[in-house]
């Protein structure tokens, strides 16, 4: 079965003064119709993979890859009008802070009927159904208020849950979600993650679940790529989490405090710089 | 050390007053680590901020060291008494000022004497070598940058330190060298914390007791073990300490 996304040494490069910079340094992943985690400290490049995935690398930013595909479909460095068409309508994207991907001065009603015009031509009552429909389904209670309110009359979650919904109106095959809970309390992140859970199951959608939390990914996804100065350095089985082989995850996951394992002092991370190149034991043919 | 007793906090007039933090009361005993949690809004950084002069709009008792104080006035010897570490090392820096002056003025302030020599050990006391003395905040990581807030704010050789969120904008491994280097302080010099984090593990890792806010009001105060072992008597405790455990599918 060909895969929903497939992904073959993705590189992502930036110019500076000292040469160009590597953000992204040949990553490879092949996703299905499953919950897919991405992990690694701030600037290990998870948010390039994402971008680049969707074409939103902006120049001088440059991305190659020896493949990128969509449904076996190449959409690497796609004409800007073609990308648009897609982003949306079958892989979408929610950011971590709803203020920044939200438009301040429209009504999220209409927000999630723009998006959802945009890619089925449909507009007036069935897209305002529409509209109304995935509020519910994104288990706001109620909808009607939400849909007349504007972006800064909703708390952050509330907020959250109104970008899924406006992203998920087209019925995507892909979502990448950028660490789309980092900012919400505990019992609002639990509730947004039971949402897209049911989403991805219902539906039979991809999910690309970026964060920075090793133990939320664990928990939450099927599997889990951890990245580390541009590279996967290692993928697990997301419930194989704690039995992670490479020293940079075992080293992040002993760095974090516990509640059952009270300790007298934390352990640092003690970085090598043959993390940085070092050949990488993978499932993948070909190597990462 | 710190007493707190019926605090009321609020922001604005009628009909938009805020009540912030509603009657709140809570001991914190000399050499001891207290934590605040609960969700965002349920008044945390107010308490922080009323106690460390930030804000005039309260009522009730906040003592620290035995001294009621008032208001939004403090006296010096307050502030060489307490000692405040924000959440955001980006912003609580000044991005024109190097280490070297924010270190310096800060000494200055406090009426401190050999200002070089006393700049060269705090830099050492926080992990940060003689070669980021004239560095600015750009050239810094978020990591070394809440190592010289923490440097500033051990300039004047405060008892107390509040802390607020001073771990939560930091990857885990660098939360984690943060952390070993605020116990290793307390341990070195007496220090009393109070800090406030919505990460629990974090509490139970760096405090002795802890109180769990809601809306403003303190609806719980328990010991780190009680919190270890989710010995919560309030629903609403017990509902976050589940919520913290993580995410179950259902
Ligand atoms: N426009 C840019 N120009 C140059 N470097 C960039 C740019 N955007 C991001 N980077 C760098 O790319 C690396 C990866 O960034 P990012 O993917 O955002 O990391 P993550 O999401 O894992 O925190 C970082 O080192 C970052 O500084
Ligand atoms: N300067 C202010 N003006 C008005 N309301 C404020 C101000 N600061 C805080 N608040 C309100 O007070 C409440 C408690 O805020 P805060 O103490 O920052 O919560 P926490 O730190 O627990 O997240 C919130 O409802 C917040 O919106
Ligand atoms: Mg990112
Ligand atoms: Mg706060």
């Amino acid at each position: 079965m060909t895969p929903l996304l497939s992904v073959r040494d993705l590189r992502v490069s930036f110019p500076t003064r000292s040469g160009s910079f590597q953000a992204v340094r040949g990553v490879s992943f092949d996703l299905g119709r499953e919950r897919l985690g991405v992990v690694g400290e701030s600037g290990s490049g998870k948010s390039m993979t994402g971008r680049a995935i969707l074409g939103l690398v902006r120049p001088p930013g440059k991305v190659t890859a020896e493949r990128l595909e969509l449904d076996g479909e190449s959409i690497l460095n796609l004409p800007e009008r073609r990308m648009r068409k897609l982003r949306g309508a079958r892989i979408s994207m929610v950011m971590q802070d709803p203020k920044f991907s939200l438009n301040p001065v429209m009504t999220i009603g209409r927000q999630i009927m723009e998006s959802y015009r945009l890619h089925s031509g449909q507009g007036g009552q069935a897209a305002r159904d529409k509209a109304l429909d995935m509020l519910r389904a994104v288990q706001i209670r109620d909808p009607e208020r939400v849909f007349d309110a504007y972006p800064h009359e909703i708390s952050g979650g509330m907020g959250q849950r109104a970008m899924i919904a406006m992203m998920l109106a087209p019925d995507p095959e892909i979502l990448i979600a950028d660490e789309p809970t980092s900012a919400l309390d505990v019992s609002v992140r639990n509730e947004v993650l039971r949402i897209m859970d049911k989403l991805v199951r219902d539906r039979g959608m991809g999910l690309i679940f970026i964060s920075h939390d090793l133990n939320l990914v664990g928990q939450f996804c099927d599997r889990v790529l951890i990245m580390y100065a541009g590279r996967v350095v290692e993928e697990l089985p997301a419930h194989d989490l704690h039995a992670a082989r490479h020293p940079y995850t075992q080293g992040l996951l002993n760095s974090l405090p516990r509640l059952d394992q009270p300790v007298e002092r934390l352990s640092t991370l003690q970085r090598q710089d043959s993390w940085r190149d070092a050949d990488i034991a993978t499932p993948l043919p070909g190597g990462l | 050390m710190l007493t707190i007793k019926d605090l009321d906090v609020w922001f604005g007039h009628p009909p938009e007053r805020v009540d912030a933090v509603r009657g709140a009361s809570f001991v914190v005993a000399r050499g001891e680590s207290f934590g605040l949690v609960g969700e965002s809004g349920s008044g945390k950084s107010t308490i922080l901020r009323a106690v460390t002069g930030l804000i005039d709009t309260w009522s009730g008792r906040i003592e620290v060291a035995g001294q009621p104080v008032t208001g939004r006035h403090r006296s010096r010897a307050f502030h060489k008494t307490v000692q405040m570490v924000f959440q955001d090392p980006y912003a609580s820096l000044h991005p024109r000022h190097s280490v070297d002056r924010v270190l310096s003025e800060t000494l200055h302030l406090q009426g401190m004497d050999r200002i070089d020599q006393r700049i060269a050990t705090l830099l050492d006391s926080v992990g940060l070598g003689r070669g980021f003395r004239f560095r600015y905040p750009h050239q810094l990581s978020g990591g070394q940058r809440q190592r010289v807030a923490i440097a500033r704010a051990l300039a004047a050789e405060p008892q107390l330190l509040l802390l607020d969120e001073p771990t939560s904008a930091l990857d885990v491994s660098v939360q984690a060298e943060i952390l070993n280097l605020l116990a290793d302080l307390r341990r070195d010099r007496g220090l009393t914390y109070v800090m406030v984090s919505h990460d629990l593990a974090v509490v139970a890792h760096m405090c002795d007791r802890l109180a769990v806010m809601r809306g403003g009001e303190i609806v719980e105060e328990m010991t780190a073990a009680a919190l270890r072992q989710g010995a919560a008597r309030s629903d609403y405790a017990r509902d976050l300490l589940a919520a913290s455990r993580g995410y179950a599918a259902g």
